[in-house]
């Protein structure tokens, strides 16, 4: 019993009470001492019940803080994946680019030799110009050199004639195969449009030197000037112009000599918009890719030959660069017509 | 060049064919500057009459003037890679249709590459030329066929 319960039960006990009064008194002190008992026991159990929590709240802690260091770094490694899927991709448009320009090399290859064959060759005939032209200034034929000297002006204007055509395509070669974000800038469509057919047109005739197809081209002269990023309107043009060529082509190999391929280029300025048609009457797209086509990676041709990137690139291009739509038309075995609308 | 296995294989047919006064040259080419070129190359042997050249800025005309002029012309010399008709086209339709006395094809191209070579020599081509041409070359392949 607690001494103070004790102490007070020892008072009564030699008290005057009477008997009556004194076991009640003594009951209820020995009923206070066992409540006072059971408080303490409660009072302790619930010591040891905060102490368990406390310990547990430090361990949760613990393990949250672990948790929260496991979320960071898990997210620290999204980023950085996320960082080589950007670069990942920025390497995959750049070898988009590259594997269409390979396309096209030979075809500039073809249109860099005819330049360079009139710069090399005027300037070599001038040079055995002006020695004759010594000659006959000594023999004081004042005519026949005079003749000479005209001759030499006329090749030197053809050397730098075919000087400047050498330098426009190889600046466009450049202006393709750079990367990184161009400047939108008022371009001429129907320049670039021209100039991309006829680039495609000799990287199809490169490849495959026995092939030919007729071309047409049916340019808009009132079509205004507009802002576009013209490198990169530029290959989702080289881009639908390689896929019309391949697709005639492909049909070509299984048609009977009556076929005559024909890959055109329009441009129509309608309702205030510009719209860009390439057609062909090669081979067509079947129905059930038609859904596909504009997906990334998706591609018909053989492994090792497309890389499913280039219409899926264009369609961004058009819809996200430059605000505007890439619609396709098709038959199967007959044609396919792709519009690209761009606002002015 | 002039060394060439080709060249030694057809040169007594080069000679046989050749008109003993004037040697008559067809050029075929999509660039207008040929032209102005091959006459100002050739323009002493022209003048001398040696050689008579004609151009064609198409495999369509070439074949036109060959009708014409009823094969006058027997050396032909053609570009390869041309809109509408490729040289390769005008050679087999050369060796096709006009037999006698049957012309000698040299085939200028930009693409001095096999695939080119082995398709012109199987569709009957006499010879090769590569551009950027060399025209010191061209003379002696065709000064030694006179």
């Amino acid at each position: 019993m607690n001494p103070q319960f004790q102490y007070i039960l020892d008072l009564i006990q030699q008290s005057q009470l009477s008997d009556a009064d004194r076991t009640a008194l003594e009951n209820a002190v020995k009923e206070a001492d066992k409540q006072y008992e059971i408080i303490n026991f409660k009072l302790d159990r619930t010591e040891k019940v905060k102490r368990t929590t406390a310990i547990l709240l430090e361990e949760t802690i613990a393990e949250l803080e672990l948790k929260r260091k496991a979320v960071e770094e898990s997210n620290d490694a999204l980023q950085k994946s996320l960082e080589e899927l950007k670069a990942a991709q920025q390497q995959l448009i750049q070898s988009e680019k590259m594997a269409s320009l390979g396309e096209l090399t030979a075809g500039i290859a073809h249109e860099i030799q005819n330049p360079l064959n009139f710069v090399n060759n005027f300037s070599d005939v001038s040079k055995e110009l002006l020695d004759e032209m010594k000659v006959e200034l000594e023999k004081g034929n004042m005519e026949d050199a005079r003749e000479i000297a005209n001759d030499v002006i006329q090749n030197l204007e053809k050397i730098l004639h075919h000087g400047k055509r050498a330098d426009s395509i190889v600046k466009g070669m450049l202006q393709h195969s750079r990367s990184g974000s161009g400047e939108k800038e008022l371009t001429d469509l129907n320049n670039l449009v021209d100039e991309c057919l006829r680039l495609s047109y000799h990287g199809m005739r490169a490849k495959d030197k026995s092939f030919n197809a007729k071309t047409d081209s049916s340019l808009d002269a009132g079509l205004p000037q507009i802002k576009i990023v013209s490198q990169d309107i530029g290959r989702v043009l080289l881009n639908l112009f390689t896929n019309a060529f391949y697709s005639v082509l492909q049909k070509k190999k299984n048609a009977d000599g009556n076929y005559e391929p024909l890959v055109s280029a329009k441009t129509i300025l309608e309702s205030g918009k510009v719209k860009i048609i390439v057609e062909d009457n090669g081979i067509g797209i079947p129905q059930r890719v038609i859904e596909k086509i504009f997906q990334p990676f998706f591609t018909t041709k053989p492994t090792g030959e497309g890389t499913g990137l280039g219409l899926s690139m264009s369609y961004d291009i058009i819809t996200k660069g430059h605000n505007g739509e890439l619609q396709v038309e098709t038959k199967e075995g007959e044609f396919a017509r792709f519009t690209i609308i761009l606002p002015i | 060049m002039p060394g060439s296995p080709l060249f030694y294989l057809y040169k007594p047919y080069f000679q046989l064919l050749v008109n003993h006064h004037s040697m008559k040259i067809l050029v075929v080419d999509d660039e207008r500057d040929v032209q102005t070129l091959f006459e100002q190359r050739f323009r002493k042997e022209m003048k001398s009459g040696e050689m008579q050249f004609n151009f064609a800025f198409s495999g369509e005309e070439a074949l036109q003037f060959l009708t014409d002029h009823n094969q006058e012309a027997v050396l032909i010399l053609s570009d390869i890679n041309m809109p509408g008709m490729s040289g390769l086209e005008l050679l087999k339709r050369i060796k096709q249709e006009h037999h006698e006395p049957p012309p000698v094809v040299m085939m200028i191209t930009a693409y001095g590459d096999a695939e080119n070579y082995n398709q012109a020599t199987q569709l009957g081509a006499d010879d090769f030329l590569t551009k950027p041409v060399d025209f010191t070359i061209l003379k002696e392949k065709l000064k030694s066929i006179h």
